[in-house]
């Protein structure tokens, strides 16, 4: 397709001062960056470095207010992702773009410019998807594959534009070990090619294995340029930081068999609610005061699902199937389930567990106007604004949040300042029962080290902690046993000690007889 | 050529504040634009409009005769437009509340007391809830478009109307003119000062009703949780909160209070049936509530303002023989230039070419 280079400068992609501010805010502050012909460059950086910034600069969605993008030695502006497309950049987005009722092909002739039919489109994708070894049935509907599959959808709607550079944002971040070792397969394929490819994680291990030279961003700046096999994870993780992270401490817990069920979960079935969403099979579930369990999976295996059956968002018909503390609790509504102790912190921070435009002190009144009524409300139904107040700086303390106003608006606060905040909520009710869907998504790494302390901490004081996460290594760090939820199902709770990133990743990609992908083709 | 709209990073909190007085001054430009074309002088057509009615006490009074359901019907609409339920039907609830309301001076003439107008206020405003609770069942049980259903039964309830006082409920001793018989003089809403003019108890009760959902709105729980059903309903439930219960509630308020706003007119300001009781109070008061910025307390005041182009629209009549279709022309530009300013503080505009255009350039 469009540019293609004379006579081939080694660099393909040259980044001079390359400068974006929002605000008063520099999220890209003269950025330099090169990557070469041939190679897996690694972006690294926490959330909030400037990485998506950058490469949205790269990709024609954002304009830069200052610096220079050179491509194969030519100065060029990138004014829009069709001119993006037009030079040899391709992007695999970390969120899909994808519709759930059309099947694979028809996604990808949504993306091209062209009127080519469908048949072509279908036939194009499956020889691609079978040269690099990306299984993949064109005619399959989006809505039932998984999220594996669809992230190949992306990747193959990339290739078909023959890029010379392709970007990844966070590929792996919804793969299972095994999904992600394919996926790399194919990169090692790509760069065997030619092609260069810019790799945007912060999962270092897979960047010292993968990657042939790496730029790390920190607070918008580029903080070095180095050979990540030279590195070690930790010294990769100073970088990214700025100091050394806080490492978590979870003393064993001992006695834990005698210690009392507090969240029971007894053969809980949901049929899906809508035609897309996951039915829960027969899910049962012992959590023990003073244990904390991981529910490791992909996305979209049910979790989600299972999150709002707990929490009571959605009633069960069987009001044996979740018991808090003893007490049937299925038929319940979310609020009686608190009143029971229990305290739940859903995944989408905003719009789910915050109300984006609501003050923090209003946003605790949230989750807590119920269980805290005799505090919090007075008579006629009045709400107490300064008991609620002195309450949401007393967590905003405890939690160290950090934020710009006295008390901001939740959508003013970064990611992680307001996921401690959200935490600190329910830890400061002291709940019995502590129920967590993906505690530390999109948090950076010092926010998320003082969460999972925290969850430990309300553990050894006796509660019962429930946390799902699709961060193994969270899991690992923080959990005494780990299930495995796949395609509705629960698997029973490994111990610690036994318990493996491989036999958690097979069990991930739902290891059972009869569900083996088709074997990849060897080059 | 494609026109954009961007959201803006951050919105400026003074164009936010300043917002309505800068529709305000639009809708005078462009009032003064149209009464030139009509070939009138601006300056004095909008002197008749706007000032000319505030010179006299009596005219104040006739001023808060026309807010007094504005304002009663905006405050009820706030809180469903604060909750995302969109309620168009508020003159439908209007004309039912009035009706509710009138069976008792209307069907029982003999039944006579102090105690008959506090009944018929009950029933006025029951009438006007159960006929607003009407679309918030359908949207609960059925899933349907309120902004539909309710506005489709305002005809139904402005046919039905129509159909009552010229049959069953006719005056019988109406020389077969399409009128209820007059109510009794217990039947009657008080003036408040009967010696400079005609206002009626009806102001009273939308200041009061204002003042009181102001505070449910800021300061209770409930307030709490039309906001958050409102904003963010997945939050909402997460709270705990039942986004049905509250389509019931928003629109029974709404209902309810629109309910009153008739009854009080037909008892103070007409003092029986007829087949037009409301010159569209009942959708005026939608660009009362949203020039008010859905806060009951500015709706007092943006109560007034429309209440004004009622009686300015009179006195341009009277004064420079203007049509009185003139004053619906205003109040649609208000509403026009009210939602136009908050779009504009919260997008930015962009124009987009075609594609033709060189997306790759040499810098």
């Amino acid at each position: 397709m469009g540019a293609q280079p004379g006579a081939a400068a080694a660099n393909l992609l040259e980044v001079r001062g390359l400068t974006k501010i929002f605000g008063s805010l520099k999220a890209c502050d003269h950025v330099d960056l090169t990557v070469r012909r041939g190679e897996i460059h690694a972006l690294l950086g926490e959330n909030g470095a400037g990485k998506s910034t950058l490469v949205k600069m790269l990709f024609g969605s954002l304009e830069p207010n200052a610096g220079e993008i050179f491509w194969d030695g030519q100065p060029v502006r990138i004014a829009s992702p069709h001119a993006a497309r037009k030079l040899g950049i391709g992007m695999v987005f970390q969120h899909f773009s994808l519709f759930d009722a059309l099947t694979a092909a028809e996604n990808i002739a949504l993306s091209l410019d062209d009127d080519t039919p469908i048949a072509t489109i279908a036939a194009k994708a499956q020889a691609l998807s079978h040269s690099y070894g990306l299984p993949l049935d064109p005619y399959a509907l989006v809505g039932d594959l998984s999220v594996g599959e669809r992230q190949r959808i992306e990747i193959i709607r990339c290739l078909l534009q023959v890029p010379q550079l392709i970007i990844l944002d966070e590929p792996t971040s919804v793969l299972t070990p095994q999904e992600a070792d394919r996926l790399f397969e194919t990169l090692d394929r790509l760069r065997a090619e030619g092609k260069s490819i810019l790799y945007i994680s912060h999962r270092l291990e897979e960047v010292k294995r993968m990657c042939d030279s790496a730029t790390v961003l920190r607070h918008g700046k580029v903080v070095g340029h180095c050979d990540p096999r030279r590195e070690t994870a930790s010294s990769l993780a100073r970088m990214m930081v700025g100091n050394d992270v806080q490492a978590v401490v979870r003393e064993p817990a001992e006695g834990m068999d005698k210690a009392p069920v507090l969240l029971e979960v007894k053969k809980l079935s949901r049929a899906p609610a809508t035609s897309f969403s996951i039915p829960l099979r027969d899910i049962s579930l012992g959590v023990r005061a003073g244990e904390v369990i991981g529910i490791a999976g992909v996305a979209g295996n049910g979790q989600g699902e299972f999150f709002e059956a707990v929490s009571g968002e959605m009633a069960q018909a069987d009001a044996a199937s979740v018991r808090i503390r003893g007490k049937d609790a299925g038929r319940l509504s979310i609020s009686e389930r608190r009143r029971l102790g229990a305290a739940f912190v859903p995944e989408e921070r905003l719009g789910h567990g915050a109300a984006p435009r609501m003050k923090l002190s209003e946003n605790l009144l949230l989750s807590r106007h119920a269980t805290d009524d005799k505090a919090f409300i007075g008579p006629g139904g009045t709400i107490r604004t300064g008991a609620v107040d002195a309450a949401a700086q007393r967590i905003i303390a405890a939690m160290d949040v950090r934020k710009s106003a006295r008390d901001p608006e939740a959508a003013a606060l970064s990611g992680g300042n307001l996921q401690k905040f959200i935490i600190g909520r329910e830890l400061d009710r002291r709940p019995a029962v502590m129920v967590v869907n993906q505690p530390t998504w999109g948090v950076d790494a010092g926010a998320a080290a003082k969460i999972r302390q925290a969850l430990i901490g309300l553990a050894r004081a006796g509660s019962a902690v429930l946390v799902i996460s699709q961060d193994l290594d969270e899991l690992f760090e923080i959990s005494d046993a780990i299930a495995v939820m796949h395609n509705g199902q629960l698997s029973k709770p490994l111990p610690i000690a036994e318990a493996t990133f491989e036999k958690i990743g097979l069990l991930m990609g739902g290891a059972e007889p009869g569900h083996v992908e088709p074997a990849m083709e060897v080059a | 050529m494609r026109v954009e709209l961007i959201k803006r990073p951050q919105q400026s909190a003074l164009f936010s504040a300043v917002s309505p007085f800068i529709a305000l001054a639009l809708t005078l430009v462009a009032g003064a634009i149209m009464f030139s074309l009509l070939g009138k002088s601006p300056l004095d057509a909008l002197y008749y409009y706007f000032i000319d009615p505030l010179r006299e006490v009596w005219s104040l009074h006739e001023l808060a005769i026309k807010a007094a359901p504005l304002i009663l019907i905006a405050v009820g609409l706030a809180v469903c437009y604060l909750s995302n339920n969109w309620n168009i039907g508020a003159e439908g609830q209007f004309i039912i509340g009035a009706m509710a309301g009138s069976i008792l001076p209307i069907i029982f003439p003999d039944f006579q007391g102090w105690y008959v107008l506090p009944l018929m206020l009950l029933m006025g405003i029951a009438g006007g809830a159960a006929y607003g609770a009407i679309p918030a069942l359908l949207k609960v049980r059925f899933n349907t478009n309120e902004i539909l259903t309710s506005l489709m039964l305002v005809y139904v309830a402005q046919l039905f109307l129509d159909w009552m006082v010229r049959g069953p409920w006719r005056n019988p001793e109406g020389n077969n003119f399409p009128e209820t018989r007059r109510f009794h003089v217990d039947a009657i809403l008080p003036e408040i000062l009967p010696s400079s003019g005609r206002a009626n108890l009806g102001f009273v009760f939308a200041i009061l009703a204002a003042i009181v959902v102001w505070f449910l709105v800021t300061r209770t729980l409930k307030g709490f949780e039309v906001r958050v059903l409102g904003s963010s309903p997945r939050a909402g439930r997460f709270a705990g909160f039942s986004a049905k219960k509250m389509v019931f509630f928003a629109f029974m308020l709404s209902g309810g209070l629109a309910g009153l706003a008739g009854i009080s007119e037909v008892s103070g300001a007409i003092g029986q049936l007829r087949p037009v009781i409301s010159p569209g109070y009942g959708f005026a008061a939608i660009i009362v509530a949203f020039l008010g910025r859905l806060n009951p307390l500015g709706i007092i005041a943006s109560g007034l303002i429309l209440a004004l182009t009622y009686l300015g629209g009179e006195a341009a009549q009277i004064s420079l023989g203007l049509s009185d279709k003139v004053v619906r022309v205003f109040q649609g530009m208000l509403l026009f230039f009210v939602l136009g300013c908050d779009t504009l503080i919260h997008y930015r505009v962009r124009l987009v070419g075609f594609g033709a255009k060189p997306a790759v350039e040499g810098a």
